[in-house]
């Protein structure tokens, strides 16, 4: 065991802060607005220009083949430097580790390079209005004609989907087929004939979720990733790296934590928050520590399963206390628009998405601790 | 950076799970003190690590074990506290004003201006403090701290040492714990099912197995920092025992409110994990006290 960086972390970790101490933009609008979207975009070509779009990714894709630890390292870097939200988050943490672990070496050709550069913008289309925490009851369908699937069916709380170019979605393949079995994971273009996407306003008002119903929309068999017909495990490891370490690293809440400390010795009181506050920034570090634990381990050779759920039960409602206790100490100031504020509407979503936090404890109780289904 | 155990601590850590499961079944556990298991624990190497090179971190794991095993013998005093320098049954009244087994103890350390003390049994006076962990009694010393033979250590140091051992014996305390309320759950039925199906009993146990697992990685930070001298050792160990402390008194009221009333009772084993985790989570500064000295050290 060595929690010391080595020579080359410390090295990469100078280079990451010094690129964003010399090329950081200004505050940008809300990523969920068409002005703030372009200037999102905007910031991901910058970033993608000096190849930090994607660092741990093969260099082929563009990425500069970092190793986990400095992958971690320059997230800590990245949003310690107060950088934008990325853009491209549902492509780039969880389409692109699913296509680099089971897509052909012709689909990551073609979809992770465009994902790097932000050319290509990617929502998920998993949830439809019937199907949410009990997903494999999903019913929109891929039916096989010749070389194409016909898709129809009905998706929906596809995130930043009013803005996104394609979709991945998982559809039942085989028309006989029940639960989990028989499903695929389609790759979808959202300027084919027969989309609609449609969007929802979310509760900071802007349209950050959208619907996309299908009507015979016809895409090529090849955008099948994995196996037909085994939809529901290439899902579940996207779903691995949503919960996990992926999607959230800590940086961005070790970022929140130190905030929420010059909060309080700005503020000063009430006293009586010390207590919180510290025990809020202890979640952050105890997540942090917990990552680069794991991270540790998928190096040595192990494997991440179930332990995900746990994560993501972690993060999210660690991301809420420490929004819920800025607030508190705010006073009145609590609702008025800033910062504070939209990171706590932002955080209420956390239990909600990449699966409700109901069903990450089902989960840990089912496959850690073996509890009976 | 690698932040795991090595293959050899937890293979020495597989070792120690072994030999405890047979040297320290649940009725050795509520029985108390062994002269008999503790030279076995000399033996294996357990008391001395410290003195024979091992450093924090590769304790860390073997103190996890003792807690699985609610071994009833003052490890964390002989081994962390006097470093395993010391021979005999060793214990200890350091960051502490109680002594736990001192009645079996040849020698115990002693703090007095800031350094520490070796005296024999003899030379103090002992009086027994009523207490809830019966496999774990402990005294207080009213008499005879004059006395003593100084020993070459940092007091404070062993504190903290004390303190981290502490942290991770209630790791281990914690996940048997949530075991038991596992099996139990899966076996027990209500309503002609296991009550392991229903969520109210899931969700519970998911939530108290999520800040166990959380608090590992903080501990064995803690004795890297330890290992290390580094200048974080007190907001590092006080992280360590607030959240396992937290982390294990909540795996205790869950595994008693899935056991119900055979929880409650001295007929399950329940009891004796319990019990250690209420008296170790009170030892060496409870949650609120650590959680005190990391908010002023981050709130500076």
């Amino acid at each position: 065991m060595d929690l010391a960086f080595t020579t080359q972390e410390q090295a990469f970790r100078a280079q990451c802060a010094s690129w964003f101490g010399q090329n950081l933009p200004g505050p940008l609008a809300s990523m969920d607005t068409p002005e703030g979207f372009e200037q999102h975009r905007a910031w991901e070509k910058r970033l993608h220009d000096a190849g930090w779009s994607a660092v741990n990714w093969p260099r082929a894709f563009g990425g500069r083949e970092a190793t986990l630890i400095e992958w971690l390292i320059f997230e800590e870097e990245y949003y310690r430097a107060g950088a934008p939200r990325r853009l491209n988050q549902n492509g780039l943490f969880l389409l692109a580790p699913t296509l680099l672990e089971f897509g052909t070496e012709e689909q990551k050709q073609r979809f992770l390079p465009p994902i790097a550069s932000c050319d290509e913008i990617w929502c998920q289309g998993w949830s439809e209005p019937n199907a949410g925490s009990d997903l494999a009851s999903l019913t929109s369908r891929a039916t096989r004609d010749g070389s194409e699937w016909i898709l129809n069916g009905q998706k929906t709380w596809a995130s930043r989907g009013v803005y996104a170019d394609w979709m991945f979605g998982l559809f039942r393949s085989d028309a006989s087929s029940e639960r989990h079995r028989g499903l695929s994971y389609i790759l979808v273009p959202l300027d084919a004939p027969g989309v609609t996407v449609r969007p929802i306003a979310q509760i900071d008002s802007e349209p950050g979720f959208a619907e996309v119903f299908l009507d015979d929309v016809r895409v090529p068999v090849a955008n099948t990733l994995g196996p037909e017909g085994d939809g529901w495990k290439i899902a579940m490891s996207t779903a691995g790296f949503e919960r996990g370490v992926v999607l959230r690293s800590p940086g961005r809440f070790m970022a929140t934590a130190d905030r929420l400390l010059e909060l309080f010795k700005e503020r000063g009181s009430p006293a009586a928050l010390q207590d919180d506050v510290a025990r809020a920034w202890m979640s952050a570090d105890a997540y942090r520590l917990a990552t680069f634990w794991a991270v540790s381990k998928l190096m040595d050779g192990g494997t991440i399963g179930a332990e995900a759920s746990l994560n993501k039960l972690w993060w999210s409602e660690m991301d809420l206390y420490m929004h819920e206790t800025a607030l508190r100490l705010l006073g009145d100031d609590a609702t008025l628009d800033g910062p504070w504020l939209d990171g706590f509407v932002f955080s209420l979503a956390g239990p909600i998405y990449a699966g409700t936090n109901e069903i990450q404890r089902n989960i840990v109780a089912e496959r850690v601790l073996g509890l009976p289904r | 950076m690698r932040f795991q155990p090595t293959a050899d601590q937890q293979l020495f850590a597989r070792t120690v799970r072994e030999l405890l499961e047979k040297e320290c079944p649940p009725e050795a556990a509520r029985a108390g003190f062994s002269g008999e298991r503790w030279a076995k624990l000399r033996e294996m190497g357990m008391i001395d690590m410290l003195a024979s090179g091992m450093t924090e971190i590769d304790l860390v794991p073997i103190l996890e074990e003792a807690g699985r095993a609610a071994l009833p013998e003052p490890l964390i005093e002989a081994a962390l506290i006097a470093g395993g320098a010391l021979d005999g049954v060793v214990t200890a009244a350091v960051g502490s004003r109680f002594v736990a087994h001192a009645d079996v103890a040849d020698v115990i350390v002693i703090e007095r201006d800031g350094a520490l003390y070796s005296v024999r049994r003899e030379a103090v006076t002992l009086q027994p403090v009523e207490t809830i962990d019966a496999a774990r009694p402990v005294f207080l010393i009213t008499g005879g701290l004059e006395s003593g033979t100084v020993l070459e250590a940092d007091r404070d140091l062993a504190d903290n040492r004390a303190t981290l051992g502490a942290a991770a014996e209630l790791l281990g305390l914690a996940s048997r714990s949530i075991e038991m309320a596992a099996d139990y759950a899966k076996e027990r039925h209500q309503f002609g099912k296991p009550i392991g199906s229903f969520q109210a009993v899931k969700h519970k146990l998911a939530d108290a197995l999520l800040h166990v697992e959380f608090a590992r990685p903080v501990v064995y930070r803690a004795a890297w920092s330890l290992s290390q001298r580094d200048e974080t050792i007190e907001r590092d160990v006080s992280m360590a025992k607030a959240m396992a402390g937290d982390a294990a008194a909540g795996a205790a009221k869950a595994a008693l409110q899935t056991l119900g009333a055979i929880g409650y009772t001295q007929e399950h084993d329940l009891h004796v994990w319990m019990k250690r985790i209420w008296a170790l989570n009170a030892a060496w500064g409870n949650p609120d006290q650590h959680r005190a000295r990391v908010a002023s050290a981050v709130i500076a």
